[in-house]
């Protein structure tokens, strides 16, 4: 495979396959791979991770002092099945050496991931987001709640299994004079577009499909 | 002289009248609702309440090529300083109960224009877990604006709409007050009023 480096083209393969030793050596139980796309990847278990970042971090010749990102994945009814249901992914940067590295470590639901935040401040709205959209508890941090989702959101809404619409939708009530939440409530279904007809998606009218939706140039004419 | 359609023409032949009426008597004639709802129509000033993209053009329209202040039309900072909310852009679940707090902070009377599809009903978003469908769940809305987002035009007429509308209101007794239960309101499991655009299609 002739991948290009999409990020730093002028990255050196010298210096990617430099870093990987060294975390080779130094983390023996972390998988350490270099991508098609020229990126190191490092996966380690849950229990590893504040202490390969740390070292990281830290480490002579490396110094990821940057965390640039936290993100969640859920790989629910993922091809192929990966190890576990979710996986949290660590991007850092060296500034002084010019390299980035990922790190992913895999956790199931309910399964705590050790915080960040100790080692990067940066990392509390991270890690917060990452529970607010998957549901992945992160221990030890000093305030792990929701961040984007409405106070008293239900559910996790990146969830493979989490509905579209939501469950709960607002609406003014008058009596209660207060805006007030109600179970969602959906008079028009939701379309599934596709490339072949708008209209095809919609159950139950197949029939419209059929015939109102094509083009007769010569009724056009 | 024939009857035209010519604004133009309309407008000079109304000021002539206006002229020939205080040439003759030295005064006008005319009904306190009628001065009121001038008063309160060439005197919009909405509350600057940007949401999302719309709020863009919202700024064109107010800025030197279309220029809202020619109607009186001047923004605040403030709700208790305004009579108009423009809803300008996506309103999230966790704004509406912000948004309608707004609203009851500004004074009697008050209007509301909503502007572009998202507040309009939901829009783009409409099936998101995180939108409301339409402003209109929320507060009482005067104008919808259509658009994705409008352009600054479109707001400005939906803004000349509203100025008509003003001008159409009673202004005194029961009828002026606007304070009846709004149509929006329903209680959870009541059968509600549907939309045309919300209409099943079987």
């Amino acid at each position: 495979m002739t991948a290009q480096p999409h990020i730093d083209t002028h990255l050196k393969r010298a210096d990617l396959e430099r870093c990987a030793e060294l975390c080779r050596i130094a983390l023996p139980r972390a998988t350490v791979e270099i991508t098609p796309q020229h990126e190191v990847q490092l996966t380690v278990p849950a229990a590893d991770v504040a202490a390969a970042l740390a070292w990281l971090k830290y480490a002579e010749g490396l110094k990821f002092s940057q965390l640039m990102d936290v993100a969640g994945v859920d790989y629910l009814g993922f091809t192929p099945a990966q190890p576990a249901r979710f996986a949290v992914v660590y991007h850092l940067l060296s500034v002084t050496q010019n390299l980035r590295v990922r790190v992913k470590t895999y956790v199931t639901e309910g399964q705590g991931v050790p915080s960040v935040v100790p080692l990067w401040p940066a990392a509390n709205w991270y890690e917060r987001e990452t529970y607010d959209m998957y549901g992945i508890v992160f221990t030890g941090h000093p305030d792990l709640r929701r961040i984007l989702t409405d106070y008293d959101f239900i559910g996790h809404p990146l969830r493979k299994d989490f509905p579209l619409n939501g469950f709960t939708e607002v609406y003014y009530d008058a009596a209660q004079q207060r805006v007030a939440y109600k179970p969602v409530d959906l008079p028009q279904e939701f379309r599934h577009f596709d490339k072949v007809s708008e209209w095809r998606g919609m159950t139950g009218n197949a029939h419209l499909a059929e015939t109102d939706n094509e083009f007769k140039r010569e009724e056009f004419q | 002289m024939g009857v035209t359609n010519d604004p133009t023409a309309i407008q000079q032949q109304g000021m002539e009248n206006v002229n020939r009426e205080l040439r003759d008597n030295g005064f006008l004639l005319t009904t306190v609702e009628d001065v009121v709802n001038w008063a309160r129509a060439g005197s919009l000033w909405p509350m600057t309440f940007g949401l999302a993209c719309c709020a863009v053009e919202m700024m064109h329209s107010a800025a030197a090529r279309y220029d809202l202040d020619r109607f009186g039309t001047m923004f605040r900072p403030s709700p208790r300083q305004s009579d108009l909310m423009i809803i300008a852009g996506t309103l999230t679940n966790k704004m509406a109960p912000a948004l309608r707090r707004l609203y009851e902070q500004m004074p009697e009377p008050r209007y509301v224009l909503s502007m572009g599809s998202c507040a309009n009903g939901g829009g783009y978003y409409h099936h998101s877990y995180a939108v409301v469908r339409g402003a209109d769940r929320i507060v009482p809305v005067d104008i919808y604006v259509p658009g994705c987002p409008p352009t600054a035009e479109a707001l400005v007429y939906g803004i000349l709409q509203l100025q008509r509308k003003i001008k159409r209101l009673p202004v005194f007794g029961e009828a002026g007050r606007r304070t009846e239960q709004p149509q929006y309101a329903y209680a959870p499991g009541e059968q509600r009023p549907y939309s045309p655009l919300e209409m099943h299609i079987d």
